[in-house]
């Protein structure tokens, strides 16, 4: 038995992929639940109610999967070019604590509609920079950028620890390490009143669409497709691959710091140190789970929420513990890995 | 300077060896599978889960041993799961690694959380004692630095000459490197290099697992959800320090942990002079300085995370 590649993929395959994963990943975590005692279609119905159940719990879905479309996209985007950047978490706390910072300190000087945007473009600011240390590195010394950006996720935590214990720490807070908050006119409008919906997702599925445009229509996009596939022919095709990393990885920190900036700007107003529930790290899942494809990480991104929404609600209701969301979206990865060789490979005797 | 009289207390001594079990472990584990051609990103998920199992067999009236050899059997499992993914089917060993990561340490939390109830104060252990060895650990200084340790320090060190030596010295371990460097070339042997990898990544996985057991059977008593704390990924790039090679990488690990109980006791005498993130920032920018420092001059496994696949070139 062996594999042999295909000579095309169906569409329909292509479909069919990520469905048959996400369906194999609730069959064995079916089997944990059932382990908690519950019984698993029971915890599956409770989750989909959880998630979609009244108005609220839509509102609390799309605010979770706002982080997640970027933190996907800063993935997608660094994958396709073989840009390993698992430091999505890090890029995304810099980023948060920037705006919380601006937000504080530079509200009163500038007139809200000018200070957002500042606000966002100096989060992104700093997760790029963030990246393009471990990327020069990369480029200049060929020193593996998998184990730099993974590490920069400790320091960068234990800096943001150190910022709001220290300089930027709320004295209003009674000794909680969190951080000033950004004052009530630079906070992101809402799109839906009386829940926590914000205009982050606009700004998430406008990036979304953007970075779909920039892969498939221009020059770039192309050249980021060729360094990925084979660096030495994109090389030889006359593509600077230096530069074309670099500039990815301005892109894809840039993504993770935005998260960061709109998940304080948006929803939380300050910085503590569990902002991020791994939104870096789900990144990764919500990438590959969509296949890098740009336009799929928003749908990609809305399952991974609705996953981890509702579990949290399954969990209160029949006390399996809520970890059990990581393992669906964990286990979906990995199917997802195995669904994807299938598209591509065919099984021979 | 206090700074300097830090360096001649043996207690700074005994800590190295203590912290650097764990990575040693890790390290050889690690060092296992790349020098097969196959990266673990595992380690991060599998060391946590040796931790868990390791303790969660203790507490339930398992003995220490049963624990670590517990650990290493699931750690083992793990490994398979990796390497069928990476080895027979060829998936991008990064991702795969990640994934075994996220899937090993929420499985492990999940399963913790569903044999305890929540509480405020985690349950303990009664975990490995100092194991003084008779007649070496009367010397003066030496001896309460070096030998009196916990059994599976000395495992550690064993381990790590035994790796050095299987590898260097003997017919498998030949077969491990040749297939890190060419599996054609293995393949021409009449040598299975799937098998072989598979093998390397089963054994190194188990090592890892051992790792992480040795926080919850030897430097804590309990289990806490992320106590790895990027252990794992220190031990990546303790890998490329040591150039794929373990008695460098039993070195790298020892100078690492150094710094690392330097820097805890260094914390103590400046006090709050400086804030204490700064000086838990060390390890990882020292792993990060390691990596670039020896990156050039690194003898990398030459078909490392290339996959192999039999007639495909």
């Amino acid at each position: 038995m062996r594999l042999e590649r295909r000579d095309q993929t169906s569409l329909a395959l292509i479909v069919a992929a990520p469905v048959a994963a996400i369906i194999v990943s609730l069959t064995l975590s079916g089997g944990l639940i059932a382990l908690a005692g519950a019984n698993p279609f029971d915890a599956y119905f409770e989750m989909v109610r959880g998630a979609f159940g009244s108005r609220l719990s839509i509102s609390e879905t799309l605010t979770r999967t706002t982080p997640l479309i970027l933190t996907g996209l800063a993935a997608a985007v660094a994958f396709r070019a073989k840009l390993w950047n698992i430091g999505g978490e890090g890029q995304l706390y810099l980023g948060a604590l920037i705006a919380a910072w601006l937000g504080h300190n530079m509200a009163a000087a500038v007139p809200a509609p000018l200070a957002i945007p500042i606000i966002l473009l100096a989060g992104m600011v700093a997760g790029a920079l963030l990246l393009l240390g471990p990327v020069l590195l990369r480029i200049r010394l060929g020193v593996d950028e998998v184990v730099t950006t993974l590490i920069l996720n400790f320091i960068v935590l234990l800096f943001v620890s150190m910022m709001i214990e220290g300089p930027m720490k709320d004295p209003l807070a009674f000794g909680w390490p969190q951080s000033v908050a950004v004052e009530s006119d630079v906070l992101l409008p809402k799109i839906l009143a009386r829940t926590r919906l914000h205009i982050g997702l606009i700004i998430a599925l406008v990036a979304a669409l953007l970075i779909w445009f920039v892969q498939t229509r221009t020059v770039f996009g192309l050249e980021t497709k060729a360094a990925g596939l084979n660096q030495k022919a994109a090389a030889f095709a006359g593509i600077a691959l230096g530069k074309t990393l670099l500039g990815v990885a301005c892109i894809s920190g840039a993504l993770a710091g935005l998260a960061g900036a709109i998940e304080v700007t948006g929803l939380k107003g300050y910085v503590t140190l569990d902002l991020s529930p791994g939104y870096g790290y789900s990144g990764i899942v919500v990438a590959m789970l969509a296949g890098l494809n740009p336009l799929g990480v928003v749908i990609t991104a809305l399952f991974v929420a609705i996953v981890f929404v509702g579990a949290d609600s399954m969990s209160r209701a029949l006390g399996v513990p809520s970890f059990i969301a990581d393992v669906i979206v964990s286990i979906s990865l990995l199917t997802m890995l195995v669904s994807l060789l299938f598209t591509t490979y065919r099984v021979r005797r | 300077m206090e700074a300097l009289e830090i360096f001649a207390s043996a207690s700074l001594w005994g800590a190295v060896l203590r912290i650097s079990t764990p990575l040693i472990f890790g390290t050889l584990g690690a060092l296992i599978c790349e020098r097969s051609g196959v990266l673990n990103l595992g380690i991060e998920g599998i060391m946590t889960l040796g931790a868990m199992v390791a303790w969660m067999t203790v507490y339930q009236g398992g003995s220490l041993w049963t624990g670590l050899i517990v650990a290493a059997l699931c750690g083992g499992l793990f490994g398979l799961l990796h390497a069928l993914l990476t080895v027979p089917l060829g998936l991008s060993q990064h991702v795969t690694g990640l994934g075994i990561t996220l899937f090993a340490s929420s499985l492990t939390y999940y399963v913790y959380r569903l044999s305890l109830p929540v509480s405020s104060s985690p349950p303990t252990i009664e975990p490995f004692q100092p194991l003084a060895i008779p007649g070496l650990s009367d010397i003066p200084f030496v001896g309460e630095a070096l030998f009196t340790q916990t059994a599976p320090t000395y495992l550690a060190i064993f381990a790590c000459l035994a790796t050095a030596y299987i590898l260097a010295r003997t017919p498998l371990g030949l077969a491990v490197r040749m297939t890190g460097e060419n599996p054609h070339a293995v393949e021409a042997q009449g040598l299975d290099p799937i098998s072989i990898r598979i093998g390397a990544i089963i054994t190194g996985s188990a090592f890892m697992a051992v790792g992480g057991a040795f926080l919850t059977t030897a430097t804590f008593n309990s289990f806490f959800p992320t106590m790895v704390q990027g252990r794992g990924w220190v031990c990546i790039a303790l890998v490329v320090f040591a150039s794929w090679r373990p008695g460098k990488a039993l070195l790298g690990a020892l100078l690492f942990a150094l710094f690392d109980a330097y820097q805890l006791r260094l914390q103590h005498v400046v006090e709050s002079a400086i804030p204490y993130q700064v000086f838990l920032m060390v390890p990882y920018v020292l792993s990060i300085v390691a990596l670039i420092v020896m990156s050039r001059r690194a003898k990398v496994p030459q078909a490392l995370m290339a996959p192999y696949r039999k007639g495909e070139r």
